[in-house]
């Protein structure tokens, strides 16, 4: 681990810190061969210690091997399981191999992995466990999106801010940190299909602290979102009735420290 | 009219197939994703029940004169259709993915195997 990235607002006992942990890039990606290779090269340019590790969702492209040229590890998927088993994948991999930090950056190059230093700061800070990129944190955020699934987007922040108890703004964001805990968290739990929402309400229920950090993303380089305008609805219906069924939950204790 | 004995025996029977749905999804022995049927299900048929008016003028609508509850039946075997149609595209997937799970195992015992004999 020889350079390290330089952590805004750090001190340098928070750098040292964080160049002596083993620190993990989870990149999700289904039929991304078109942007897959331009995030590893943000991502090795971000921080050059980074492990990174391509989870390949079944994809009919040549994700896999556009990746695996790139150098990176590549765990294959023999068929699609959508992103929440492609990401628990990742986080498996990374809890199995002992990582103490996970870098959850999307395939598609939509999250910009020069934003990671301020996703860094509250975890590396001992603030938070999981940091979460948003993009409404922000005033002039400048998301553009389709009109309902902003407003769809919105409505699940306030449904999930009141249970949580916590200002929480953007629940489908795929642009986290996490530290060891969370790793250990999503490996052992994580929801199968849109997952982020579902996942935030874990995430509170387990005591783990969650941080919101404002980020914007870019448009998509390539490939096609998995969000199509009929799946909204199903989207809406089974998040909501997971989140409150979610609610009737027992034996949901803090977790013990996951070493 | 339907008799008010078998609107509110509908109402309960249905709205216990959405207690008992929920309860599924909630102990995780159910998966939501293919819970939504089955609630649809029983919140349309706990509907049809304890909404009799509505339940007459449907009756009347599809030429059901003698007996409206009969409309209940038919929408719960409707719906039963519906939910057997849906698992029987979900079998089919799971049995190709299952093929394709058992052909890569396969694929990497031989590579597991093949790496252990040619080490020095």
């Amino acid at each position: 681990m020889s350079e390290t990235p330089t952590i805004v607002g750090s001190s340098p006992s928070v750098r040292r810190r964080f160049a002596a942990l083993r620190r993990i890039a989870i990149v999700p990606a289904f039929n991304e061969e078109r942007a897959v290779a331009g995030v590893i090269d943000e991502l090795r340019a971000f921080d050059p210690g980074l492990e990174i590790v391509v989870v390949d969702d079944g994809s009919a492209d040549r994700t896999a091997a556009v990746a695996a040229g790139k150098g990176v590890r590549v765990l294959r998927l023999p068929f699609n399981l959508g992103i929440g088993g492609a990401v628990q994948t990742g986080f498996r991999f990374a809890f199995e191999r002992g990582y103490d930090l996970a870098l959850r950056v999307d395939g598609d190059g939509q999250h910009d992995p020069s934003q990671l230093a301020r996703l860094l700061e509250p975890v590396l800070a001992g603030d938070a466990d999981i940091a979460v990129g948003s993009r409404f944190a922000a005033e002039d955020a400048g998301y553009r999106s389709s009109r309902a699934r902003r407003v769809g987007i919105r409505l699940l922040a306030q449904v999930v801010s009141r249970i949580v108890g916590q200002r929480v703004t953007d629940t489908t964001s795929g642009f986290q940190v996490l530290n060891r805990q969370g790793i250990a968290l999503f490996a052992r739990d994580y929801p199968h299909d849109y997952p982020e929402v579902e996942a935030t309400v874990m995430v509170f229920r387990h005591r783990l602290r969650l941080a919101e950090v404002p980020v914007t993303m870019r448009e998509r380089d390539g490939g096609r979102s998995s969000i199509t305008t009929l799946r909204s609805i199903y989207y809406m219906v089974k998040v909501l009735l997971a989140i409150f069924v979610g609610l009737f939950r027992r034996n949901v204790v803090p977790q013990e420290d996951a070493r | 009219m339907t008799p008010l004995a078998v609107s509110i025996a509908g109402a309960i029977a249905s709205f216990t197939l959405v207690l008992v749905v929920l309860e599924l999804i909630r102990s995780r022995r159910l998966r939501e994703r293919y819970a939504l049927l089955w609630l649809a299900t029983g919140i349309t048929l706990t509907a049809l029940s304890a909404w009799r008016d509505g339940l007459n003028t449907i009756a009347r609508w599809v030429g059901v004169r003698s007996y409206p509850p009969a409309v209940l039946f038919a929408v719960g075997i409707l719906f039963i259709l519906a939910v057997l149609l849906h698992y029987s595209t979900v079998i089919s997937r799971l049995s190709d993915q299952n093929v394709m799970l058992a052909q890569r195992l396969a694929l990497l015992e031989a590579q597991v195997r093949d790496g252990a004999t040619s080490e020095p």
